[in-house]
C-alpha cells in the first residue's frame, strides 16, 4: 500500500485522565446520540489508574483492508483513514484478528464494522481533549505524520506498558485478566 | 418513551432469586427526578408506615443504586447508592463518582432495587438483557482490589460468552464491597475503581448484610435519547468552559487542603478534633506532589477530572495506590491521627480502600479509638496488643484489620464510633461519648465550624439541621434557594451529577439542562418551595423516627458534639467558638423557613401544602406530631 496519509493521532497515555470525553464526542458525531461502546475511540481501564484510549493505529501495511474478503475496508489517500463501506461489510470479524491492535470492533446495534475516519481529517477527539488540556490525544499533520508512526498494540499489551510506567514494575500483576 | 431516562428499573429480589423490570410513572419522576429524591420516595413507600421496625442490616432494608437524568449526560457521571442507613437510622443519598450509571444506563436500567438477603456471598452481573445472581464465595473474604480481578475477569468471560465475534469491549463497571462491608460495618463504603466510594451512609454494611459482594454492569447500548440534545451540548459545552478555567482547583483538587484546611482556617480534625489547626509544612500539596502520578484523573465525562492518582513506588509501603488521597482522607486518615507525612497517608488510604471503608468514617472510628488510648481508657490489651499511640501508621493500619474483620475490640469498633461509645461506656464505667465526635450517629466532614473560616460550611447549623447530619456535601443553610442550601444538594444527589462542577452554576442554569435532556420544566420557584422541599420533608421525617436500635428524637439532637461546643484550643483563631444563643436563633429561624414546629418536626401545615397526609397520619402516630 503506498497510501500515506497526512493525518494521525498521536496518543500520550499516561496522560489520559479518564474522563472519556473523547467517547463521548466521537459517538456523537459518529451516531448522533452518546455511545460508549460505538465510538471508535474506546477508554480501556484494564486497571482503575491506567486508561488507554484505543483506536486505529494506520499501520504501514493495513492488514485489515487487506484481509477483508468483501473489499468493504479502503484507505482514505487524503488523510490515511481506513473508510468502512457498510453496505459492503458483513461483520465477519476477519479484519479483527487481523489487526495486531485488535482495533475494529463490530458496531454494538448494526451488522458492522467500525474503525475511526479520522473524522474526514478533523479528529473530533484530539479538539476536545486539548480544550481539556489533557493533552493525550493530539493532531499530527503533513510530514510529522512518517515521524509520529507507531505501531499497533492490543488494550491489553497497552495496559500492561503502560501500567508499567505508571505505577512500577509489580504493577501489571494488577492489571485485569481473563 | 420518557427523555433521558432508560425507563426501566432492575428489581432483584435476592432471597427468592428473582429479577424483575418495574416502571415508574412520569409524575413519579418529575417530582423525585432520581437518585436521592426517588430513593426517598421509593423507601417511603415502601418501608414508611413500619419504618422504625426495620433493622438497616436486616433483609427487609431495601437498597437501592439509583442514576438520575443527569447521569451521562452531565459533566462527570455519579451513581447515588442509598437505603435505610445503619448509621443514623433515616436515609443518607451517597453518590459515588464513575461509569457504574453509564454502563447501567447504556444496559437499559435507570438503577436497581435490591430486596431480601442472598443465602451464600453472591454477586449481581448484568449485561443489557442478560442479569444474573452469581456465586461470590470465592471472593467473599478478598480485599478489594483483589475482588475486582476476580469479578472482571469472570465478567469478561461470561460477556465473550454472549458477544463471540465482537472484538475487543471495554470493561464492564463494578460497585463492590471489601471485608469491612462483608462484616457488616456500619462505616464500610460501597466502592469503585480505587478509592472512590459512596461512603456516608454505611451501605457497604447493608451490601453485607444482604450476601451482596458486587454489582457488575455492562451496557451495549447507547445513553437514552434527550429532547433537545443541541442545546444539551451548548449547555455542557459552556458549563465545561467554565470548569476548565478553575485551572487552581483542576490542578490540585483538594489536595491541598490537608495543610491549608488546617493551616489557613483551622477546621482540620486533629487527634480526633481535640485540636483544628496545625501548620506542618510536611503536608502541604507540594509534598503529596511527589507521589502523584496523574494530576489529571478523573470519571466520565468530567472537564474538571480533580482527582489525582497517588503511587508509592518505593519504601516501606511500595505498592500502594489511591486517588489523592482528597482532603477527606488526608485529614481523617492524616492530622486526625496525629500523621502528618504524605506517604503514610497515601498507604494508610490504601489500607482502608483493600478493607473497604468510607475514608471518613472509618478514619473517625480510629481517632475516636487513638483519644481513648491516649486517655487510658482503652489499653494496649484492651486493643489486642496495638500500641495505638498518634502518628503510628501501622498501628492504626493494623487496628483498621481488626475492625474490618472484626477481630477483638475491633467487632465493637466496627459499629462506628456512635454505638461503640455507648458500648465501651458500659463496659468502662466511664464516660466515652463526649470523644465520639458524631451527629445523629454519623462522624462529621472534615470541616470544623470553630473559626467560621471553612469555605464549605458557611454557618454553625449546617450539620444540625441538615437531613444527613455529619455529610459535608449536604450542609444546610439560608437562604433557602441560595447556593449553601441543603436542597441544592438535594437536587445534585437526585440529578446524580457532582457538586464540583456546579458550583460557579446558578439554578436555572442547572434547570435548563434538565428540560433540555428531559423536556420538563423545573422553575427555581417548584425546586424550592416543592419538589426539593418535599424530598427533605420525608428525609427529616424517616430520620425522626429511626429505630429499631436508635433515635434522634426532636430538636436536641440538632445540635453540635459536645467539643464543638468548646473554644478552639491553638492556632491564629485560637478561643473562637460557637455562640449558643447565635446558634439556637439561626436553628429557630431555619426550622421556620423549611416549616418545622419549634420542635423541630415538619408542620400539618406544611405536609399538607406538600401533599404528605401520609407522613402527617406517622408523625401522629408516632407521638411526634
Amino acid at each position: 500500500m503506498q497510501n500515506v496519509g497526512k493525518v494521525r493521532i498521536k496518543r500520550n497515555y499516561e496522560n489520559c485522565s479518564g474522563c472519556r470525553r473523547c467517547e463521548i464526542t466521537c459517538s456523537l458525531y459518529h451516531e448522533g446520540k452518546i455511545w460508549p461502546e460505538a465510538s471508535r475511540v474506546r477508554v480501556f481501564m484494564l486497571v482503575p489508574g491506567v486508561e488507554i484510549p484505543h483506536l486505529c493505529f494506520q499501520c504501514d501495511d493495513y492488514p485489515c483492508v487487506e484481509e477483508c474478503p468483501e473489499e468493504a475496508l479502503s484507505v482514505d489517500g487524503q488523510t490515511g483513514a481506513i473508510i468502512t463501506h457498510k453496505s459492503k461489510c458483513t461483520a465477519c470479524g476477519i479484519c479483527i484478528n487481523a489487526c495486531p491492535g485488535r482495533v475494529p470492533h463490530l458496531h454494538p446495534q448494526n451488522d458492522h464494522i467500525v474503525i475511526c475516519d479520522l473524522c474526514g481529517g478533523t479528529p473530533k477527539c484530539t479538539v476536545t481533549c486539548q480544550e481539556g488540556k489533557w493533552d493525550t490525544l493530539i493532531l499530527i499533520e503533513g510530514e510529522d505524520v512518517e515521524t509520529e508512526k507507531i505501531s499497533a498494540r492490543t488494550p491489553k499489551e497497552l495496559t500492561h506498558e503502560t501500567a508499567r510506567k505508571i505505577m512500577g514494575e509489580n504493577a501489571t500483576e494488577e492489571v485485569y485478566e481473563w | 418513551m420518557v427523555n433521558g431516562y432508560a425507563g426501566t428499573f432492575l428489581e432483584i429480589d435476592l432471597t427468592n432469586n428473582k429479577i424483575e423490570e418495574i416502571t415508574f410513572s412520569d409524575k413519579i419522576l418529575q417530582d423525585y427526578i432520581g437518585g436521592r429524591g426517588l430513593g426517598v420516595k421509593i423507601l417511603w413507600d415502601r418501608l414508611g408506615s413500619k419504618w422504625e421496625t426495620i433493622d438497616p442490616l436486616g433483609p427487609e432494608n431495601v437498597l437501592l443504586m439509583l442514576t438520575g437524568p443527569f447521569t451521562g449526560y452531565f459533566l462527570g457521571a455519579r451513581t447515588c447508592v442509598t437505603g435505610k442507613s445503619p448509621q443514623g437510622n433515616g436515609i443518607i443519598g451517597s453518590t459515588v463518582g464513575g461509569e457504574f450509571g453509564v454502563e447501567l444506563k447504556c444496559a437499559g436500567y435507570d438503577g436497581i432495587i435490591f430486596t431480601g438477603k442472598a443465602e451464600k456471598p453472591s454477586y449481581v452481573f448484568i449485561c443489557d438483557d442478560a442479569v444474573e445472581i452469581k456465586d461470590a464465595s470465592h471472593v467473599w473474604g478478598k480485599t478489594s482490589r483483589e475482588s475486582m480481578r476476580y469479578l472482571i475477569k469472570d465478567s469478561m468471560n461470561a460477556i465473550k460468552k454472549i458477544h463471540p465475534n465482537y472484538g475487543e469491549f471495554k470493561e464492564p463497571s463494578v460497585l463492590y464491597i471489601g471485608p469491612a462491608g462483608e462484616n457488616k460495618s456500619r462505616v464500610a463504603a460501597v466502592a469503585a475503581k480505587y478509592t472512590h466510594a459512596a461512603g456516608y451512609g454505611g451501605y457497604g454494611g447493608v451490601m453485607g448484610s444482604k450476601n451482596l459482594k458486587a454489582v457488575v454492569v455492562k451496557g451495549f447500548g447507547s445513553l437514552p435519547d434527550v429532547i433537545d440534545q443541541d442545546k444539551m451540548l451548548e449547555l455542557s459545552q459552556e458549563f465545561s468552559k467554565r470548569c476548565f478555567m478553575i485551572e487552581f482547583f483542576r490542578r490540585w483538587g483538594t489536595g491541598s487542603g490537608g495543610y491549608t484546611f488546617g493551616a489557613e482556617s483551622s477546621s482540620e480534625p486533629v487527634r480526633n478534633w481535640q485540636e483544628e489547626w496545625h501548620n506542618e509544612e510536611s503536608y502541604k500539596g507540594e509534598e503529596f506532589d511527589k507521589f502523584w502520578i496523574k494530576k489529571y484523573w478523573g470519571d466520565y465525562g468530567c472537564p474538571v477530572t480533580c482527582l489525582k492518582l497517588a503511587v508509592l513506588r518505593d519504601g516501606k509501603y511500595e505498592g500502594a495506590i489511591c486517588d489523592n488521597p482528597d482532603y477527606e482522607l488526608e485529614a481523617f486518615l492524616g492530622p486526625n491521627l496525629g500523621i502528618f507525612s504524605p506517604e503514610q497517608n497515601i498507604y494508610l488510604s490504601y489500607i482502608i480502600e483493600e478493607l473497604g471503608f468510607c475514608g471518613i468514617q472509618g478514619g473517625a472510628i480510629l481517632g475516636f479509638t487513638g483519644e481513648l488510648f491516649q486517655r487510658g481508657i482503652l489499653t494496649k490489651e484492651d486493643l489486642g496488643g496495638i500500641n495505638l499511640e498518634w502518628g503510628n501508621v501501622d498501628a492504626f493500619a493494623e487496628l483498621a484489620r481488626k475492625i474490618a474483620f472484626r477481630e477483638g475490640i475491633g467487632d465493637i469498633l466496627a459499629e462506628g464510633i456512635y454505638r461503640a461509645a455507648l458500648k465501651l461506656e458500659e463496659m468502662k464505667k466511664q464516660e466515652v461519648l463526649k470523644y465520639a465526635i458524631h451527629l445523629k450517629g454519623m462522624a462529621i466532614g472534615a470541616h470544623g465550624l470553630k473559626s467560621g473560616k471553612d469555605i464549605v460550611t458557611s454557618t454553625p447549623i449546617g450539620y444540625s439541621v441538615s437531613v444527613q447530619a455529619g455529610d459535608h456535601t449536604s450542609t444546610a443553610a439560608l437562604p433557602i434557594d441560595g447556593l449553601g442550601s441543603e436542597l441544592r444538594s438535594i437536587m445534585s444527589d437526585s440529578g446524580v451529577y457532582c457538586n464540583f462542577t456546579t458550583f460557579t452554576l446558578a439554578f436555572a442554569q442547572i434547570a435548563d439542562f434538565y428540560q433540555a435532556v428531559t423536556g420538563w420544566e423545573l422553575p427555581k420557584e417548584v425546586w424550592f418551595g416543592e419538589k426539593g422541599l418535599r424530598i427533605l420533608q420525608l428525609q427529616r421525617t424517616v430520620s425522626l423516627i429511626g429505630g429499631p436500635d436508635v433515635t434522634w428524637r426532636l430538636k436536641q439532637d440538632d445540635t453540635l458534639p459536645s467539643r464543638f461546643w468548646e473554644p478552639l484550643p491553638s492556632g491564629p483563631f485560637k478561643g473562637e467558638s460557637i455562640d449558643r444563643n447565635a446558634f439556637e436563633k439561626l436553628k429557630s429561624e431555619y426550622y421556620t423557613v423549611v416549616g418545622w414546629n419549634e420542635e423541630g418536626v415538619p408542620t400539618s401545615e406544611i405536609l399538607h401544602k406538600l401533599d404528605l397526609k401520609d407522613v402527617e397520619s406517622k408523625l401522629k402516630k408516632e407521638g411526634l406530631l
